[in-house]
């Protein structure tokens, strides 16, 4: 019986979540406002978004989904829509078309900036920007997931256990020993692990990491692959990267953008040898 | 034991000290000494010393916007005057029937207007305690509205100036209308006196002079307290990094629109201050020029510091009370002169000048 049932054969042929379209097929039904749905796997929906600056498409049709838990690596050439791309999920730009939705219910397109930090979406800069004039360890202290309504802050008070999750944090990126120097004389690659150490401190579902090796030593290089590949599980990771032996050293998946959209997406391996990724990257 | 005190933190606990000892060793200076004892202080360097500390409070709010927060707020003259007519309003209703006019209720200006009754407004302004509620209620409304609008819509930089220019400029045109009730172009004056008591006897001037050297040296502990919280820090963060702010999660409208309403209060208290001891609030105070001199004093002071601004204020009116007695026509060009050398020579002020020096000799 069962097998004549061809709704059933279709699923068999072909996983619901692994169509181009998914997201209006996806039930949505059943979960508190606030929460984040995953229950069919993905955290991040982004379907037909379009994006275009002055009739120049930054972002054309692009769709792309993130799994819960995973760690992303996004690649593609200059101008191809990667900081573009974090900015439509933060809040920063407002895409023209296309939906943006985190979980199966929280429509990011509805909401500001801080709305969306605050459900648990952060982002690094492509350049390191810590708050100079601040010491390390107040760095951290000002990203903390906390109330962060004006009045809040202004009797905010540290706890013993937010302290230690600072100090945490401080052994996780290595700054221990600089907590209270001013974040602005530490050196670029420092500040790239600070950053990093602020997107922590926020608990973030879904961290967008972008360029976080530029401008660092090979051994930074290694320390930084290192701590990324240990919020795999944790945190769902997208990272923007140029730098081909980093993005093989931690990448499970790649997507390759390319003219503002997807070209492919799969393993370093399978990505490196798609002809129209050396096309791409190459030229012809 | 008391150097020790000073070597922490020195420059601004000298300023501390020194308000303090202005705020009490002046008054007992001008009470107690006869006049030709070198160390009485008369009635006229009292209201002086007390308008340069109105000043250094006016200069002391536009700090905490302008160094703290980055908004280069050019309008702070206009909160500034509008606690000055809250306060004026209030001396106006105390004159009672002694106007030239004699009527018992309406100030003069209004019976020369032929004006019948009171306006709603200016119901209330015989009490006190409602003119000082109103004293941090105007400015601090038209702050939450203006800022409110300014900062949602993320107007920053040479636009928010501008339009905090334009702000003031249009609240003078506004006052100097006969019809809006404030007294025209003459604006408030002919004061008699304050909960009772003579303006114009030694005691009140001093207590004038001791309440704006508290309102300071308070104002100047609440915002260096303000600064040490994490409000202060975010604040100070959104300054420089604003975007990176708003992607951690705080919502920056509301930070600045919070500095900005309490800095819009304290210049109104300095406002309300500062009529009592001049005798007079006029549209002028509202004028474009008013608001840039006060950004010229914490230049001068040292932007950021909360105690250069007031240093700067000081010396600066000093200087304008001295070379317009000597030579009133070259007082703009020295003003504007020394705007100049310091941006150029010295960015960050004599605070900056000083802790330039403290460096090298380290």
């Amino acid at each position: 019986m069962s097998e004549h049932n061809p709704l059933l054969q279709f699923k068999e042929r072909k996983p619901l979540i692994d169509r181009y379209h998914t997201f209006n097929f996806v039930n949505r039904r059943g979960v508190a406002p606030g929460r984040v749905d995953v229950s069919h796997g993905n955290i991040l929906y982004l379907e037909d978004v379009s994006v275009s600056f002055d009739g120049f498409k930054a972002l054309n049709d692009l769709s792309l989904y993130l799994k819960e838990g995973e760690l992303r690596c996004l690649i593609g050439p200059n101008g191809a829509g990667k900081t573009t791309l974090m900015d439509v999920i933060t809040g920063k730009t407002r895409p023209d078309t296309g939906s943006v939705y985190f979980g199966q219910t929280i429509n990011l397109l509805e909401m500001d900036e801080p709305a969306i930090a605050e459900a648990g979406v952060c982002r690094k800069f492509q350049k390191p920007s810590v708050f100079g004039n601040l010491t390390v360890f107040e760095n951290l202290e000002l990203a903390m997931k906390a109330d962060k309504r004006a009045w809040k802050t202004l009797f905010a008070k540290l706890h013993s256990e937010q302290e230690e999750h600072i100090d945490e944090v401080l052994e996780t990126i290595g700054l221990t020993e600089l907590r209270g120097r001013q974040a602005g004389i530490l050196s670029h690659g420092q500040k790239q692990w600070l950053e990093i150490g602020m997107l922590l401190m926020q608990e973030p579902k879904v961290m967008l990491v972008d360029e976080p090796v530029a401008g660092m030593t090979h051994q930074e290089v290694d320390r930084t692959a290192e701590l990324l590949l240990s919020l795999e599980g944790k945190h769902s990771v997208i990272v923007v990267e140029h730098d081909m032996e980093f993005v093989r050293s931690i990448a499970k998946t790649v997507t390759v953008l390319h003219e503002g959209s997807v070209l492919t997406e799969g393993t370093m391996d399978d990505v490196q040898n798609d002809p129209r990724v050396i096309q791409v990257y190459l030229g012809d | 034991m008391i150097l020790n005190y000073f070597k922490k933190d020195m420059e601004n606990r000298i300023v501390l000290s020194v308000l303090l000892a202005i705020t009490l060793l002046i008054p007992l200076c001008n009470l107690i000494f006869p006049p030709d004892s070198p160390l009485y202080f008369s009635a006229y360097s009292v209201s002086l010393i007390g308008k340069y500390l109105c000043f250094a409070l006016l200069a002391l709010s536009l700090d905490l916007v302008w160094g703290y927060c980055g908004i280069l707020a050019l309008g702070q003259g206009a909160f500034f005057a509008l606690g000055g007519y809250a306060m004026g309003m209030y001396l106006m209703r105390q004159i009672g029937s002694r106007g030239v006019y004699g009527d018992p209720l309406l100030p003069d200006f209004m019976v020369f207007l032929n004006w019948k009754e009171l306006p709603w407004f200016w119901q209330g302004f015989d009490s006190f305690p409602f003119a000082m509620v109103m004293v941090l209620l105007a400015p601090g409304i038209l702050a939450l509205v203006f800022g409110w609008l300014a900062f949602r819509s993320r107007v920053t930089g040479v636009y928010l100036s501008i339009i905090t220019q334009a702000l003031t400029y249009a609240l003078m045109l506004a006052f100097f209308r006969n019809e809006m009730g404030f007294g025209g172009n003459n604006g408030l004056t002919d004061f008699k006196d304050i909960l009772g008591f003579n303006l114009q006897t030694d005691a009140v001037r001093t207590v004038l002079l001791m309440c704006s050297g508290l309102a300071l040296l308070g104002a100047l502990l609440g915002c260096q307290w303000i600064a040490r919280t994490r409000l202060g820090r975010v604040v100070s963060a959104l300054r420089d990094q604003e975007s990176r702010v708003r992607f951690i999660g705080y919502r920056v409208e509301m930070y600045k629109l919070w500095i900005f309403v309490l800095s819009a209060m304290l210049a109104g208290v300095a406002g309300a201050l500062y009529v009592p001891q001049v005798g007079i609030i006029n549209p002028s105070e509202f004028a474009p020029l008013n608001s840039l001199e006060i950004v010229v004093w914490v230049a001068i002071g040292g932007r950021g510091t909360l105690f250069g601004a007031i240093i700067g204020a000081v010396l600066v009116n000093y200087m304008k009370t001295v070379l317009t007695g000597l030579l009133p026509e070259i007082w703009l060009f020295t003003l504007g002169a020394v705007f100049i050398l310091v941006t150029v020579f010295m960015p960050d002020g004599l605070v900056g000048l000083w802790r330039k020096r403290q460096e090298l000799h380290a």
